[in-house]
């Protein structure tokens, strides 16, 4: 026990001083982590923490004691005994240097600049530079660029921090941005004239320190100082990403993200962050309606509105029975409405409830799943596998975290319905259309329970006994095993296939064998949320499937659109055919008008207070943060009116704590799966079956009418994709049209042939009208040529 | 620089039909020199190889294709391509003629060995000849052969202790 060390410092710290105080910080970290952890301000353009360091600008330059010149603290690794000085004059004279070469070529406009008043380069320029330019030489100007709908350019301003770059190559992993040229005609662009077609792109705005990049629909709105920040979260998909809705006079102008390092981290997808156009749209449901004895919608009061629909629901109850009535919820429901609207139906007799729009098989009741292993660990994971997802554009911030993984060394396995383009190397990706995903999953189980030794039994035994394993499967079983940390993403696709209770019974044997964690996604914004509260079907009770194979005389539909339904066209039935269609939502499109006999306007998200589950089970609370537009009103209000003019017990309260203090011991706990499994027939050979994911900017209502998002090259245009070879044997001309037949129903779409869709898939995405009437995910379909 | 607009023809475009088989083998050549995570580093060869098959200048189409070929985002090779100045991005004369104008090559007479290229030419620095025989280098840097100034590099070939005489022969006897 001789030579113990003299000073008490762990063997991973060293120590150091900053500005006189004297602080220990870890190996190997760069003096800005230090100064930054100190709360030392050190100006900086190119530095950004969630980004790989650059040191281009040059603009955190510190003194060092000993050191023969100022060094960048953003890339200098602090050392034993280093004395750093922020503010001695020579650090303060070299941060003003270079804040004069950075200006030098800056123009002065900041007047008609967006970026004024939030601007980073106004600030430090404040704050470390002169109060005169001393440059009269002619300034370089920057042809602009057109990068999209999003994004707007001003590339004159831009200082080649390129904080942009480094984002789109290694966060968003397209590289779509370079520097052009070099020396002084270094130029930000593509080069090649092309929008950004990455779903993060957006977060360039937010990292670009300047004014070079705006945010394109928001441009000349309003200026910085004039909006009103509000805390918020995103919901168009299962995160919940949190964000700011900036409001001026009531109305979301912008969203930006607001950091969060369980959910979010500093970024945000482009749907979230665009989707606020959406509220704004020509259809909005401002005023309530009912339909009058002369078959003509007419506005009306409040009250006389939920009168009418009180009335209306007692009166088929009485007829029919409680039975007769059902209720569809979209997902982007709040947990207070989801829980009030429950309470609704299970005060008029009714079990027939979901809010799993899009799922075929809902044989195992399951909803409501969280991830075993929390999001922010998945970039921890050493083995994904991804069973029916593509997390990059169906929850774009989920994709990000497994890019992250990937990028630490991951290896990254899929058995999806199409070779999705992900920003990561898969090792090995079974790609088959969506009835032998459930043979390449029996194949990888039966691989798993033959490296563990695990018994099978159940539902799933004669799969697996019928499985045949090859060395793929083997090889994917002993990654999932033999990782420290190994995760199992059942997504999307999973969810809505239509043999999903047995997919998801194979996919948790295979977890299990492996141990690995089951992080199901959730379908919408709060199906968490929604399933804790009890917007499930009862016992005995329909499921969305079932509504519209068999619909009711009685539908209440909340904030669903036709879209966001398995099949559109049995949707349109349910609700042409009902006795009493009560729409409470948000727009009043053609459908609504035509088919419902009640409409009440509700606000959507940002505009009411809710309490929103994220795939963590993370319960997050926002208060209301823009107007709601015209009459529209909160949907716990409406609901809590309803449930009183109803007579029904449990709706007294006033106030929304007593209703929150109600749910909150529902939210806190999960719901039990049924675990038994749906039965499922697979159809005849031949044909081809529907692979049916939901188009990135086609996934709810709001994001459909957000009119930047549906510019952009990620929103697709109906049509139908076929592997080279079944397009060749069909006969199909390129660029021509087919006619797509499930047998009852028919489509003409236009064809064409995508190596990324397996034999005997059809690839056909959901959210489009022209698809409305196809059968869902794994339908046979015949393709012909028109 | 504005943006070339030329997406639309470079988004789809399958390498090997772009790159003849003799660039395949020069980028293979090259790309056995790199471990595999750094084949980004064969591509200054790569686009040389390009330039080459396409007697003097890169296209879009061609330099989209030798990303295409290394299987690297695109914009890295137009970065790569538009910062050196061995790269010719704009269509130019076949023959390469780049006479170093630095200052031990201008101290012996540089400058008049570019004004005698450009009367016998008729062109001025940076311009290719109208029969797309020759192209003047616009300002080339020290190519070191300070030793035998004033110098000229003609397709990758060195000339040194020019006089106008000499560069006559020289230019003369370019095809």
């Amino acid at each position: 026990m001789s030579a113990q060390p003299s000073n008490s410092t762990a063997p991973d710290l060293v120590n150091i001083e900053v500005d006189g105080t004297p602080m220990q910080v870890p190996k190997g970290s760069m003096i800005i982590h230090a100064t930054d952890k100190a709360r030392v301000a050190v100006p900086r353009f190119c530095y950004h923490e969630k980004l790989p360091i650059a040191a281009n600008c040059r603009m955190c330059l510190v003194d060092v004691e000993k050191a023969p010149k100022p060094v960048p603290a953003c890339a200098t690794p602090v050392m034993e005994g280093m004395k750093i000085r922020t503010r001695s004059e020579r650090a303060l004279n070299s941060q003003r240097n270079v804040m004069e070469f950075l200006l030098i070529n800056h123009p002065l406009d900041c007047p008609v600049c967006d970026q004024g008043g939030e601007c980073e380069l106004q600030d430090v320029a404040m704050g470390y530079g002169r109060s005169v330019s001393r440059f009269v030489e002619r300034k370089r100007v920057v042809a602009d660029e057109d990068i999209g709908p999003l994004i707007a350019t001003d590339m004159t301003r831009c200082i080649h921090c390129t904080r942009c770059v480094r984002f789109m190559g290694e966060i968003a992993g397209t590289s779509e941005l370079g520097g052009i040229g070099r020396g002084e005609a270094t130029e930000i662009g593509t080069y090649i004239g092309k929008s950004i077609e990455s779903e993060l792109g957006g977060n360039i705005i937010d990292v670009c320190p300047v004014g070079a990049l705006t945010n394109k629909p928001f441009r000349f709105k309003a200026r910085a100082w004039e909006l009103i920040a509000r805390e918020s979260i995103g919901y168009h998909d299962a995160l919940g990403s949190n964000l700011f809705l900036h409001t001026r006079r009531g109305e979301v102008l912008r969203v930006v993200p607001r950091a969060c390092e369980a959910v979010n981290e500093n970024w945000l997808s482009d749907r979230d962050r665009y989707s606020h156009q959406g509220l704004y749209a020509e259809d909005r449901a401002t005023q309530p309606m009912i339909r009058g004895a002369d078959g003509e919608l007419k506005p009306v009061s409040w009250d006389e509105a939920i009168r009418f629909v009180a009335d209306g629901l007692t009166r088929v109850q009485t007829a029919h029975g409680g039975d007769q009535i059902a209720a569809l919820v979209a997902p982007m429901a709040s947990s207070e409405e989801g829980f009030l609207l429950a309470e609704i139906l299970r005060g008029l007799g009714s079990r027939n409830l979901d809010h799993r729009l899009r799922v075929v098989d809902a044989g195992d009741r399951s909803g409501g799943a969280t991830f075993e292993l929390p999001l922010a660990e998945i970039e921890k994971a050493s083995a994904i596998l991804l069973l029916g997802s593509n997390p990059r554009l169906d929850q774009p911030l989920l994709g990000h975290r497994v890019r992250k993984a990937w990028k630490h060394g991951a290896s990254v396995d899929a058995i999806n319905p199409i070779a999705f383009d992900f920003h990561f190397d898969t090792q090995a990706a079974r790609i088959v259309e969506p009835w032998r995903m459930l043979d390449e999953a029996a194949a990888l189980a039966k691989a798993a329970a033959e490296r563990t030794g695990a018994s099978v039994a159940g539902a799933i035994a004669p799969l697996l006994a019928a499985a045949t394993v090859e060395d793929a499967h083997r090889e994917m079983a002993r990654r999932l095993h033999e990782a420290g940390s190994a995760v199992l993403i059942f997504g999307d696709f999973a969810v809505q296939h239509p043999a999903a209770s047995t997919l998801r019974a194979l996919a948790r044997f295979i977890a299990q064998c492996t141990a690995s964690a089951f992080n199901e996604v959730a379908s919408g914004a709060n199906g968490v949320g929604l399933a804790r509260v009890g917007v499930l079907p009862g016992a005995g009770g329909f499921g969305a499937a079932q509504i519209l194979a068999q619909p009711r005389k009685a539908l209440l539909v909340h904030h669903a659109g036709s879209q966001d339904t398995l099949r559109s066209k049995s949707y349109d039935e349910a609700r042409s055919g009902a006795e009493f269609h009560v729409y409470l939502g948000a727009y009043a499109c053609s459908g609504v008008r035509r088919t419902a006999h009640a409409v009440l306007p509700l606000g959507l998200a940002p505009e009411i207070d809710g309490t929103y589950l994220n795939v963590d089970g993370r319960v997050q609370t926002i208060a209301a943060g823009a107007k709601l537009p015209g009459e529209a009103r909160p949907g716990w209000r409406v609901l809590r009116a309803l449930g009183a003019a109803l007579g029904l017990p449990g709706f007294e309260f006033t106030e929304l704590g007593e209703l929150r203090e109600r749910i909150a011991p529902r939210l806190a706990g999960a719901v039990a799966e049924a675990g038994q499994i749906g039965t499922f027939a697979r159809p005849a050979a031949g044909g081809l079956s529907r692979v049916a994911t939901v188009a990135v900017y086609r996934s709810d209502a709001v994001v459909r009418r957000a009119a930047a998002l549906q510019a952009t090259p990620l929103a697709s245009t109906a049509c139908v994709a076929l592997n080279p070879a079944d397009f060749t044997t069909l006969g199909l001309d390129a660029g021509g049209n087919a006619r797509v037949s499930d047998g009852s129903c028919t489509a003409e779409l236009p064809v064409r042939a995508d190596t990324r869709v397996p034999a005997g898939a059809a690839w056909i995405e959901l959210g489009h009208s022209e698809t409305a009437a196809l059968a869902p995910n794994g339908a046979r379909l015949t393709v012909t040529r028109v | 620089m504005k943006a070339t607009g030329n997406f639309d023809k470079v988004r789809n475009l399958d390498p090997k039909s772009v790159l003849s088989a003799h660039t395949i083998e020069h980028i293979e050549h090259w790309r056995a020199k790199f471990p595999p995570e750094r084949k980004r580093s064969a591509l200054l060869q790569a686009l040389w190889a390009a330039q080459e098959q396409n007697h003097g200048h890169l296209t879009d189409e061609l330099i989209a294709a030798v990303a295409g070929y290394l299987e690297l985002p695109p914009v890295w090779a137009y970065e790569v391509a538009s910062f050196y100045s061995m790269y010719e991005t704009t269509p130019v004369g076949r023959n390469n003629v780049a006479v170093c104008t630095n200052i031990s090559c201008w101290l012996n007479g540089a400058e008049d060995i570019v004004r005698h290229c450009e009367n016998k030419l008729g062109i001025r620095l940076g311009e290719s000849t109208a029969d797309g025989r020759i192209y003047l280098k616009r300002e080339e840097e020290c190519l070191a052969a300070c030793a035998c100034a004033p110098m000229m590099v003609v397709n990758g070939h060195y000339h040194e202790k020019l006089t106008p005489l000499a560069v006559d022969e020289i230019l003369d006897g370019l095809k």
